[in-house]
């Protein structure tokens, strides 16, 4: 088997506080190949943007990568510092942010942003650079590329500026994009083209895509292999039909039957009671087990399983076996 | 953006009409002109004609109008202290502290942007820190005090610099300059250093505060994440984000500078227009104070449209529209 | 780790009380891990109460002709008077003057103007800016247009022109008397723009909300809702800007009456000691100036860095 491009291995991230050290993180792994996108998927606050800053290395102060290790190629990234970090950035590993009306630098030309990264990272010269940046713009879609490349940020709308944002990601060729939210700024109607756009070149290029995200349409829709996280830790790893058809952690059931599919006409939408806990307000055991209708005393007192515990899909002391209807 | 212009200037005659009301309200309600004018020994008839004279029998639009008239072209009146014509003591006065505002302004502005930027990238660094509290002593420290400092440290017991005057000027047509002799450089040292302080550190803090914000930005966060240098992040794209907000506020504060000259001037017996002004109050001279006010907005004035007409050349977003932004 | 688990369990049992709240609170606690602030926190409160109960703690009169004598004119600090062997803390002016009780007279009168100049920019600042914030239309835009009309000029420059036209409508006679009413006046107005801009600013926000919206369906008047539903909201910025704008006020009354334009020479502020004391420093009676100056310093310094923690701990959106 290959080397996967990116691999985590066991990440724990924390946050020391006043009331206690939170660990948005914990003992998360998943590999990641050329050419596949996986998926992380979870509420807010579950952990999973968290893991993408962590693996690029732009956590803030002061949460900070306390065991656990990320491989990039096989090569260990997690404790690298400085220039040898910011090298890496770019050329390596491209980050795509949620907001594009604000990850772009509003007083330079998208063509100066472009330039800048591709002679930063690529070995070109001026023109080279302009040439594969009006290519890379091209690539993503912007009309009339050559023209529009001295253009200001605020000149373009909304969906435009996320293809010029991806653009900027890819420009330096890395083999690995991580995707933090890409569409949920966008309206719907851009949202589907976009995720479009993040699938086909991530087939063309061969990229491996980290896309994280709250909403389980757009993971079923670009996702090879999806990761459901829940107050830091993976609740299920799996292939995306898999996941989706036959969710083996009851959280991911519960996901599931929240989400409407249009296929299933008019069924009902069922909510998980509750809602995830605070990470300084965590219940003992199995994080879930307060919402969980399967839960047993064992759920309370010990932690959640490791996701071997049921074939590495879910970690779960009492797994959804078959077929289970969730929808009643 | 001509429409734009046109608006900005509205505003500053608007300032100005303003301004200009209150230097006449101040010579229609403090203290009567004639009183101010004819001895103790006056009749009825003298009042009358005088009135009629100064056309203090018309309506009060029409006096503020003819006010607004006499003060476009410069004409204030006669100095109650001196007898002499306002805008000769005026123009006799601006070089010197035209001369110091200009050196000061040069001084707070180079270190104010350089502090700021240096503290702001090393926050957490122990040379930034030191910079930043004694900055907080520097808010603390009143302006007069600074410049007590100064000549006791440098006057009284180095005995290197003047404690007070201009030194020796030389005549350049109307206009009467230090910067030529040796006297006249020495004497401007510590006025100058006094009056920039203050706002150096202010503009410091506010470069500092600025530049903490735009590193925050996702854009910052993004190029990071395409591994740009810190260098180019840092002077590239966070600078240029932070001159934005920092030109309209360092302007004003620019400005400032000719009102705190008021205090400098003092200190120094400097014989700029701020002393002229302090004297002013104390003798309640109105004409005087009138005619500074309104030279100080004109300048004010000035200093804001320059500001603005300077967004146009950072901001592109302002080029399109000016609907975005502002806070 | 350990204290913070046994602080926890700790809380866990003993249900507190309202105090124990307050000291709970992240305010308190930012507060008790500052050591800066905490110290600038001691110095404000001494100086406070050495102005208040000046009549008290001060050794002597300055201002009492009678216990005044000329022969202790300008005796060092720490020494006693060659003439009168007499004993004075920081030595006395020229006129025989105690500097330190002079101080503590000094410091009542500063920090009066201070309090009372930025209680009353706070009253018309928060008032005008809820006026224009809540009502809009032409009222919004005439109180915006003077307050930036009157930004565009330096405060010191406008309380300097406002005390010039009050002395000018004074009598002469009653000038002295008045000077601390009119630094007031000409202070406080000269600093009420900053909080209407930013109560203004919160108050727009607030407006919009949807409790806010819901209080005016039910009826409430436009009064009540901004007493009870949307002050609340703007208490944290304006004690921010109060604080660093009493620095700010003691700091422009010191400065108008170093110039000559404040506390006359009868009822002196930290200001006018300071130029009284600047016309010994040359002849080498530098406690004259010294301590009136650092004690101006200290004063400013530390309601400064409290203002300065104080941003920083409740985090306003404040520039």
């Amino acid at each position: 088997m290959t080397t996967p491009v990116l691999s985590v291995r066991d990440l724990v991230v924390e946050i020391p506080t006043r009331r206690g050290v939170l660990r948005p993180v914990d003992q998360v792994s998943y590999d990641i190949h050329a050419g596949e996108i996986l998926g992380v998927v979870g509420e807010s606050g579950a952990g999973k943007s968290m893991t993408g800053n962590a693996v690029i290395g732009l956590l803030d102060r002061p949460a900070r990568i306390v065991s656990g290790e990320v491989l990039l190629s096989g090569e260990p990234v997690h404790a690298l510092k400085g220039e040898r970090l910011r090298k890496l950035r770019g050329k390596k590993m491209g980050m795509i942010f949620q907001d594009p009306l604000t990850s772009l630098n509003p007083l330079l030309t998208i063509g100066e942003q472009l330039t800048e990264t591709i002679l930063e990272h690529l070995d070109v010269t001026q023109s080279e650079a302009r040439e594969r940046a009006i290519a890379a713009l091209d690539e993503v879609g912007i009309p009339a590329a050559r023209q529009r490349i001295g253009s200001y940020p605020h000149e373009f709308s909304g969906g435009m500026r996320q293809r010029v944002v991806i653009a900027l990601a890819l420009c330096a060729e890395p083999d690995l994009v991580i995707a933090d939210e890409p569409t949920t700024a966008l309206d719907v109607s851009v949202q589907a083209q976009i995720v479009a756009l993040l699938k086909r070149l991530c087939r063309e290029k061969g990229v491996a895509v980290m896309l994280v995200t709250h909403d389980m349409g757009v993971i079923a829709e670009a996702a090879d292999r999806v990761a459901v996280m829940y107050a830091g830790r993976l609740a299920e790893l799996g292939p995306v039909r898999e996941v989706i058809t036959n969710a083996r952690h009851p959280y991911t059931a519960g996901l599931m039957a929240s989400t409407p599919v249009a296929s299933q006409g008019h069924r009902r939408l069922r909510q998980i009671p509750g809602a995830m806990p605070r990470l300084d307000n965590l219940p003992s055991g199995c994080a879930f087990h307060p919402r969980c209708d399967r839960a047993e005393p064992r759920c309370r007192e010990e932690p959640g399983p490791s996701l071997e515990a049921c074939d590495g899909r879910a970690a779960c002391w009492f797994p959804l076996t078959e077929k289970t209807e969730v929808s009643a | 953006m001509l429409a734009y212009i046109i608006r900005r200037v509205a505003q500053s005659v608007l300032v100005l009409l303003v301004t200009g009301f209150v230097a006449f309200s101040m010579f229609s309600f403090v203290g009567d002109p004639i009183d101010n004018m004819l001895g103790q020994e006056r009749t009825q008839a003298d009042v009358e004609r005088l009135r009629t004279q100064l056309g203090l029998d018309q309506p009060f639009p029409v006096q503020y109008y003819k006010f607004l008239e006499q003060a476009v072209q410069g004409n204030f009146g006669l100095s109650y202290r001196q007898g002499r014509p306002v805008s000769e003591i005026l123009v006799e006065r601006l070089p010197a502290t035209l001369e110091l505002a200009a050196v000061s302004g040069l001084l707070a502005l180079a270190g104010g942007i350089g502090f700021g930027i240096f503290t702001a990238i090393r926050r957490r660094g122990p040379s930034a820190s030191t910079i930043m509290t004694l900055s907080l002593i520097g808010v603390s420290l009143p302006t007069f005090l600074i410049g007590i400092l100064l000549i006791y440290l440098f006057s009284v017991e180095l005995g290197w610099l003047p404690s007070f005057g201009r030194g020796q000027v030389v005549d350049l047509g109307w206009w009467s300059t230090g910067f030529l002799t040796e006297s006249g450089l020495k004497a401007l040292i510590l006025p100058a250093i006094t009056l920039g302080l203050y706002q150096m550190t202010l503009i410091m803090r506010l470069v500092r505060t600025e530049m903490l914000e735009v590193l925050r930005m996702d854009y910052i966060r993004f190029a990071r994440a395409r591994g740009i240098r810190e260098k180019s992040i840092n002077f590239r794209h966070a600078l240029k984000n932070t001159l934005v907000p920092v030109i309209t506020i360092t302007g004003l504060q620019l400005g400032s500078i000719i009102a705190f000259a008021i205090i400098t001037e003092t200190v120094f017996q400097w014989p700029g227009v701020g002393l002229l002004f302090i004297n002013a109050i104390q003798f309640v001279d109105i004409p005087v104070m009138a005619a500074y006010l309104m030279m100080i907005s004109v300048m004010f004035v000035g200093i804001n449209l320059i500001v603005d007409m300077l967004y146009f050349a950072i901001d592109p977003r302002l080029r399109v529209d000016r609907t975005a932004g502002g806070h | 780790m350990s204290e913070l688990q046994t602080e926890i369990e700790t809380k866990a049992k003993t249900s507190p009380g309202r105090l124990a709240r307050a000291w709970d609170s992240d305010l308190a606690y930012s507060f008790r891990n500052n050591p800066v602030a905490m110290v600038s926190a001691f110095v404000v409160s001494l100086l406070i109460l050495a102005a208040i109960f000046a009549p008290l703690i001060a050794p002597h009169d300055p201002f009492n002709p009678a216990t005044l004598n000329l022969m202790n004119g300008f005796t060092p600090p720490g020494q006693a008077n060659q003439f009168t062997q007499e004993y004075f803390l920081l030595g006395t002016d020229d006129q025989g003057r105690d500097v330190f009780s002079t101080i503590l007279y000094g410091m009542r009168i500063s920090l009066f103007v201070g309090f009372a100049a930025v209680m009353l920019a706070l009253v018309i600042g928060v008032l005008l800016g809820l006026l224009a914030g809540y009502l809009g239309g032409w009222v919004e835009t005439i109180i915006m247009r003077i307050a930036d009309i009157q930004l565009t000029f330096p405060a010191i420059l406008v309380a300097m022109l406002i005390f010039g036209i009050a002395k000018g409508i004074t009598p002469p006679e009653y000038r002295d008397q008045m000077a601390i009413w009119v630094l007031i006046l000409a202070i406080g107005l000269s600093d009420w723009v900053q909080f209407a801009r930013v109560v203004r600013g919160a108050t727009l926000v607030e407006k919009n909300r949807e409790y806010v919206q819901a209080a005016r369906l039910i009826g409430r008047s436009p009064f009540s809702i901004m007493v009870r539903h949307i002050l609340p909201n703007v208490l944290n910025p304006v004690l921010v800007i109060a604080t660093i704008s009493l620095a700010l006020a003691i700091i422009a009354e010191a400065t108008l009456s170093f110039l000559g334009v404040g506390a006359p020479p009868t009822k002196p502020s930290l200001g006018t000691l300071i130029r009284i004391g600047q016309e010994f420093m040359f002849s080498g009676e530098w406690w004259i100036l010294f301590f009136p100056a650092v004690t101006l310093l200290a004063l400013a310094l530390s309601i400064n860095l409290l203002g300065d923690w104080l941003r920083d701990a409740l985090n306003p959106k404040l520039r």
